[in-house]
C-alpha cells in the first residue's frame, strides 16, 4: 500500500513537472466571447478562455506560438498567447473583422473587412497596415497559397474570388463562382484552390497556375431539403486524398475524392456545421457545429464520425496546433 | 435424476425447436421483412422529422436507422415470444405439450428450456438483421455484435416467459389474437424502441412514466448499449428482475389441464 503511494505521488510530481503532451485544439465560441480548448488525445474540453466580443475566425502563427483571433464585434484581431493563454497584444483590422489569412512570412496578415468591402493588409510585427484593398461588396473569405504568392479573398454578394498579388498588393485576377463564396483553400502544394459558394451549393477548383476553373461540383445529401446543402469550410488532407466540405444546415461533411472529385460519402454531425481542420498526423477531423454548439470529430482512415464534444454557444473555427 | 437426463431432455426440446423452425422456413423469412420494413421505409421518412441529438451509448449524432435499430431487435424477439407462446397453445390443444410435461423432470426445468429453445432462434434471427441493417450504415463497434448476446438471451427469457405466462391464461386459441394486439403493440409503440425517452417526455410526461415502467424498454435499452459496448446496470437489473418475477409466475401458473379444446371439457 505504501509502495503504491509512493508510486502514485512520484507519478504525480512527474504530471505537474512536465508539460502535458496532448495535442490541443482552439474553437472560437461565437455567442459565449470564450475560446473552448479541447485536449485531442481525451477529447474533452479542457480550459475554456475569455475573448472579445464575438470571436469568428482564428488561426495559428507561423511558429506556433500566438493564435490570432477575429473579435469581430471589437472591431479587432487580437493576439493570445498560447502559452500562457492571455490576451497579449490587439491589431488594427477594419471594421468587422471575420476571415482572415496569414502569410507563410508569419507577418503580413490578410483581414476581410465586410461593411468596408476591402482587405486589409497588416504586419503583425509592428502593427502597420500595408494595404488596403478594395475587393467587391462583402468580402469574406480569406487564403494566402503555402508558397506565399497569392492571396485570396471572396466576396460574397459579388460572387468572386479576388486574386491578390502578395507582392504588389494589386487584385490580377476576379473568377467569377457560385452564389455566396465563403472559404478557400489551397492544397499543400500551391496548385490547385477550392473555393466553396454557400447559396450556389457549389464548390469550385481552380487551377492556380492558370487562374482558371477547372471543376465545379455540387452536393445531394440523402434526406435532406437541397437548400440547406451550403459548402462552407473546406479541408484537404496533405497526402492528396481527400477534401471535406462542411455543408452548414445540412448537418453533414462531404468526402471528396482530391483527385477525380467525386463524392465518397456524407458524414453526420451537428447542426450548421461551419469550419474545419485537421489534427497534426491527419488522423482526425475537427469540425465547428455551430446550433448545435459542439465539435465533431472524424476519423480520417475509417471516414467515421466517433465523437461529438460540447463547447460554448455557436463555435465557429477551430484550430489544431500541431505542436502541442 | 441425472445430469445425464436433463441433457436428454435439453437436447430433445432444443432439436424440436430446431425441427419446427426448419419446417417454417418462410416464417423466419417473413420474420425478417416486418423489421427490414420499418427499418428502411419508416425510418428513412423520419430521420429528417424527429431530428437527431446526442444520447448515450451514443458519443456522436446518428441516423434515425441507426437509433432503432436496437428497437427492432427487441421487436423481432417480441414477435417470436408472442408466436411461440401461441405454439404453445396450439401444443396444448394438440396434446404434444402434455407428452412434453408427462417427463418425469421438473417441470420449471422442461419450460425454461422449451423458453431457451426459442430464445435461440430468436437470437439468430436478430444476428441475421443486424447483417442486413449493415446495408442502411448501422455499424455497430465489432465486438458490440457478442457483446450484445447476453442482452438478447436474456431479452428472449423475459419475452418468452411473459408469452408463457400469457399462455396459462388464454383458454383457447380463438383468444390470443386479441391478447397479442393488446400486448406486442403497446409494448412495443410504448418504450424507447422508436422515440428516445426525452422526446417522450417532451410530447407528454404520463406517457414518459408510462415508458420507463415498460420492462421492453429497459430490455431494448440493455440491447442499445450493449451493442455499443456499454454497461447499463440499470436496464439489466430491471430486465433480469422481471424476467425472474414472470418465470416464476409463468412456470407456477402453468396448468396443461387448463386447456379445452373447441369446447369439449378437459380429460
Amino acid at each position: 500500500m505504501i509502495s503504491l503511494f509512493k508510486h502514485t505521488a512520484l507519478a504525480t510530481m512527474i504530471g505537474l513537472s512536465t508539460p502535458a503532451l496532448a495535442s490541443l485544439a482552439y474553437v472560437s465560441n461565437e455567442k459565449d466571447n470564450t475560446l473552448s480548448v479541447i485536449d485531442t488525445d481525451s477529447m474533452e474540453v479542457v480550459d475554456t478562455i475569455d475573448v472579445g466580443a464575438r470571436p469568428r475566425g482564428i488561426l495559428l502563427s507561423k511558429d506556433y506560438t500566438k493564435l490570432y483571433i477575429c473579435a469581430s464585434d471589437d472591431d479587432t484581431v487580437q493576439v493570445l498567447d498560447l502559452a500562457t493563454r492571455k490576451i497579449i497584444d490587439t491589431l488594427p483590422s477594419g471594421e468587422d473583422p471575420e476571415q482572415f489569412a496569414l502569410h507563410p512570412n508569419n507577418k503580413h496578415l490578410y483581414i476581410s473587412n465586410e461593411d468596408d468591402a476591402i482587405v486589409t493588409v497588416v504586419d503583425v510585427t509592428n502593427k502597420d497596415v500595408l494595404a488596403q484593398i478594395n475587393v467587391g461588396i462583402e468580402p469574406e473569405g480569406m487564403a494566402v497559397s503555402p508558397d506565399g504568392k497569392w492571396a485570396v479573398n471572396t466576396s460574397e454578394t459579388t460572387s468572386m474570388l479576388h486574386w491578390i498579388n502578395t507582392e504588389t498588393f494589386e487584385i490580377e485576377k476576379n473568377i467569377v463562382v457560385g452564389q455566396r463564396p465563403r472559404h478557400v483553400e489551397f492544397s499543400k502544394d500551391s496548385k490547385i484552390a477550392w473555393a466553396s459558394a454557400e447559396i450556389g451549393g457549389t464548390v469550385h477548383i481552380i487551377d492556380v497556375g492558370n487562374l482558371e476553373q477547372i471543376h465545379e461540383m455540387s452536393f445531394k445529401v440523402p434526406g435532406v431539403n437541397q437548400d440547406r446543402v451550403q459548402p462552407v469550410g473546406i479541408e484537404l488532407t496533405d497526402d492528396g486524398k481527400y477534401a471535406f466540405v462542411a455543408l452548414g444546415p445540412s448537418n453533414h461533411v462531404a468526402v471528396v475524392d482530391a483527385q477525380t472529385y467525386e463524392v465518397l460519402d456524407y458524414l453526420l454531425v451537428g447542426s450548421r456545421v461551419w469550419q474545419l481542420d485537421l489534427d497534426k498526423d491527419q488522423k482526425h477531423l475537427f469540425t465547428t457545429n455551430g446550433v448545435s454548439g459542439d465539435v465533431s470529430v472524424i476519423d480520417v482512415a475509417e471516414l467515421k464520425v466517433i465523437k461529438s464534444i460540447k463547447v460554448g454557444r455557436y463555435p465557429w473555427g477551430v484550430v489544431v496546433d500541431p505542436t502541442s | 435424476m441425472k445430469a445425464a437426463h436433463y441433457w436428454h431432455c435439453f437436447v430433445g426440446i432444443q432439436t424440436r425447436e430446431w425441427l419446427r423452425f426448419w419446417q417454417q422456413r418462410t416464417r423466419f423469412a417473413s420474420a425478417l421483412v416486418r423489421p427490414l420494413l420499418w427499418l428502411v421505409v419508416f425510418a428513412a421518412g423520419f430521420r429528417a422529422v424527429l431530428g437527431i441529438s446526442i444520447i448515450p451509448p451514443y458519443q456522436t449524432y446518428i441516423t434515425y436507422e441507426t437509433y432503432i435499430a436496437p428497437g427492432l431487435c427487441g421487436m423481432i424477439i417480441l414477435f417470436n415470444s408472442m408466436q411461440g407462446a401461441l405454439s404453445m397453445v396450439y401444443d396444448r390443444e394438440l396434446g404434444s405439450m402434455r407428452v412434453l410435461l408427462m417427463s418425469p423432470l421438473p417441470r420449471p426445468f422442461l419450460l425454461v428450456t422449451k423458453l431457451l429453445s426459442m430464445g435461440v432462434v430468436s437470437v439468430g434471427q436478430v444476428y441475421v438483421f443486424l447483417l442486413l441493417a449493415l446495408l442502411v450504415d448501422v455499424e455497430p463497434p465489432l465486438w458490440g455484435y457478442l457483446a450484445v448476446l447476453p442482452a438478447l438471451v436474456l431479452t428472449s427469457l423475459m419475452l418468452g416467459a411473459l408469452g408463457l405466462l400469457i399462455a396459462t391464461w388464454i383458454k383457447q386459441l380463438e383468444n390470443f389474437a386479441g391478447v397479442m394486439n393488446f400486448v406486442i403493440f403497446p409494448m412495443f409503440f410504448m418504450s424507447s424502441a422508436l422515440y428516445p425517452l426525452w422526446k417522450m417526455n417532451e410530447a407528454s410526461p404520463w406517457l414518459y412514466w408510462i415508458c420507463q415502467f415498460n420492462p421492453f424498454t429497459h430490455a431494448v435499452e440493455a440491447i442499445r448499449f450493449s451493442l455499443y459496448l456499454e454497461w447499463n446496470p440499470v436496464a439489466f437489473g430491471i430486465t433480469s428482475g422481471v424476467t425472474v418475477v414472470l418465470a416464476l409466475l409463468a412456470t407456477a401458473g402453468f396448468r396443461p389441464q387448463r386447456t379445452r379444446i373447441l369446447g369439449t371439457k378437459p380429460a
